[in-house]
């Protein structure tokens, strides 16, 4: 029987009903704007402040280290933009990343470069782990940060980001990190793990799109990315956003509570990968078991991606691939090229990310319908005619 | 990215799929690297009349459905009937097709050239038009 399933929670994730009955309250009566003075405002003062101690409260932060952003992508630019243009004044133009960032990081380095900065892109391995020695030759005492994922978005490999950190810190430079996939899928300690900042998106853990955070230190100090009133410090301009900062705090403090629940998530994601693997000419992107416990990625030989997810759309699934074809670059993922996936084989990868919403019922539905899919468009495909009569199927 | 009804048609329900065992006009073109690769299959009569026409595609829902179309718009014509079709005639006939996509339409009416310039030299007859190679590496 068909069936829906949202498996693009890498993508985004649905609004939880917790966190939406919290927000209502914002918009019908605690609508007032933080700053202003009167009864109103100070009511939302009072919403805005509890929010931001129960974000930092989730991190291990202090409430002054939190900075609420419209989105990941807004705090990814802050981060680095900002850092960039600090460390400048001391003689810093250096950033070092990696090849596998996320498009808000790579694209802000990439900006940067045209107006002087010299950037290093550190590879990864088949893994798509950051190789360290890269890393270590590239960061110099001229290097202003390095900012690299805590988790990839496509092939779920999580970052060594301690070891990164030392690495920055030994060179004296700013270590950023977009935990935007990571943030409520792993633990994170802030009073543990030493990153100078780190970024976060609420639509990726059940809060609504429009609202992200950056951690700063406390200590560090970076340039505004945008200027306005005093809010955020006076380090973010703009009316908060009141009702969704209220959401991130309770989707953020849901999936907090919900961390060692992940375990069974893992234990989805996992039959997933045993299941597509036996799939003939099909390989697991990413590290088997260093991983985000939501996103399985697999590549499928003689196939194209976005074939394979207008045919699970079809059969009711929802998914992502890292296809050329579904992209308006027509560039295949530059994730699964930096860890060597050739570009033939890049063209058929399907990424499939669940979430805690994902039932027992909804693994096999996929399970079941993949490898038909597969098969489908392989009977079409030229190349795997010749596999066919080369009898290698 | 939103596809018409008849690319969607032609993609889950894709005509003339296979392969031509006694075919004698077989065009490849595109490559796997750039994701897309078609091979046209024709079985051409004494009378140059196209009475068959399979493909095999690997590519997106656009190469499919343009590879279906380009089947169905040459088959019962004359090969010099189908060496008239352009790509335009294509995307007409699905309805249109995303921007990005147009290149998957060119890449079928280069498939139906390839196949006829193949079927061409197979009977010793001088290939006398183009074929614009888009997707050669």
């Amino acid at each position: 029987m068909k069936r829906y399933v949202y498996a693009d929670n890498a993508a985004t994730t649905s609004v939880s009903p917790e966190v939406i009955a919290e927000m209502m309250p914002c918009f019908e009566s605690d609508w007032g704007n933080p700053s202003s003075l009167h009864s109103k405002g100070r009511e939302a003062k009072v919403i805005l402040d509890n929010a931001r101690a129960r974000v930092a409260r989730c991190l291990g932060a202090e409430p002054s280290e939190i900075y609420f952003t419209s989105c990941g992508t807004e705090a990814d630019n802050w981060a680095i933009r900002g850092a960039a243009m600090r460390m400048k004044k001391k003689g810093r133009c250096h950033i070092v990343t990696s090849a596998i960032e996320h498009h808000a990081v790579l694209h802000t380095c990439q900006a940067l470069e045209k107006e002087g900065f010299e950037i290093t892109y550190v590879g990864v391995d088949e893994f798509g782990t950051v190789n360290l020695d890269e890393l270590r030759e590239a960061v110099t005492d001229k290097t202003a940060l390095v900012a690299i994922m805590y988790a990839n978005n496509e092939i779920g490999t999580i970052e060594p980001i301690r070891e990164i950190c030392d690495i920055a810190h030994a060179k004296g430079a700013l270590m950023f990190t977009d935990a935007v996939q990571a943030v409520g899928n792993v633990e994170i300690n802030l009073k543990e793990l030493p990153v100078d900042m780190l970024s976060l998106s609420g639509h990726k853990l059940h809060a609504p799109k429009g609202i992200g955070a950056l951690y700063i230190r406390r200590g560090v100090v970076i340039d505004n990315l945008i200027e306005g009133g005093a809010q955020e410090r006076r380090k973010r301009g703009g009316t908060e956003n009141l009702p969704y900062i209220v959401g991130l705090a309770k989707a953020l403090e849901v999936a907090t509570e919900n961390i060692p629940a992940l375990a069974s998530v893992r234990e989805k994601r996992d039959r997933l990968i045993e299941e597509l693997t036996k799939i003939p000419y099909s390989k697991l992107n990413g590290h088997r078991t260093n991983r985000l416990p939501g996103i399985v990625n697999i590549g499928f030989e003689f196939i194209e991606g976005e074939s394979l997810l207008l045919w699970l759309d079809i059969a009711g699934i929802c998914a992502s691939t890292g296809s050329a074809c579904s992209s308006e670059s027509l560039e295949p993922s530059h994730v699964l090229i930096a860890t060597g996936v050739p570009h033939e084989k890049a063209h058929g990868s399907l990424r499939i990310s669940i979430s805690r919403e994902t039932t027992d019922e909804d693994i096999d539905y996929i399970i079941e319908n993949v490898p038909l899919v597969v098969e489908k468009l392989r009977n079409m495909s030229p190349l795997w005619e010749d596999v066919v009569k080369a009898g290698k199927n | 990215m939103q596809y018409s009804e008849k690319v969607m048609d032609h993609f889950t329900n894709p005509r003339n799929v296979g392969e031509i065992e006694d075919a004698n006009g077989v065009g490849v073109v595109g490559n796997a690297k750039c994701g897309d690769i078609m091979k046209m299959y024709l079985k051409i009569d004494e009378n140059d009349v196209i009475t068959d026409c399979k493909f095999k595609t690997f590519g997106c829902g656009a190469a499919i459905a343009t590879s279906s179309m380009a089947t169905e718009l040459v088959k019962g014509h004359t090969v010099k009937e189908a060496l008239e079709l352009t790509n335009k005639v294509v995307v007409e006939a699905l309805d249109g097709l995303p921007p990005v996509k147009v290149h998957c339409s060119v890449l079928a009416e280069e498939a139906i050239k390839t196949a006829v310039a193949d079927y061409y030299n197979r009977i010793g007859r001088p290939v006398d038009f183009e074929i614009e190679k888009s997707h050669e590496e």
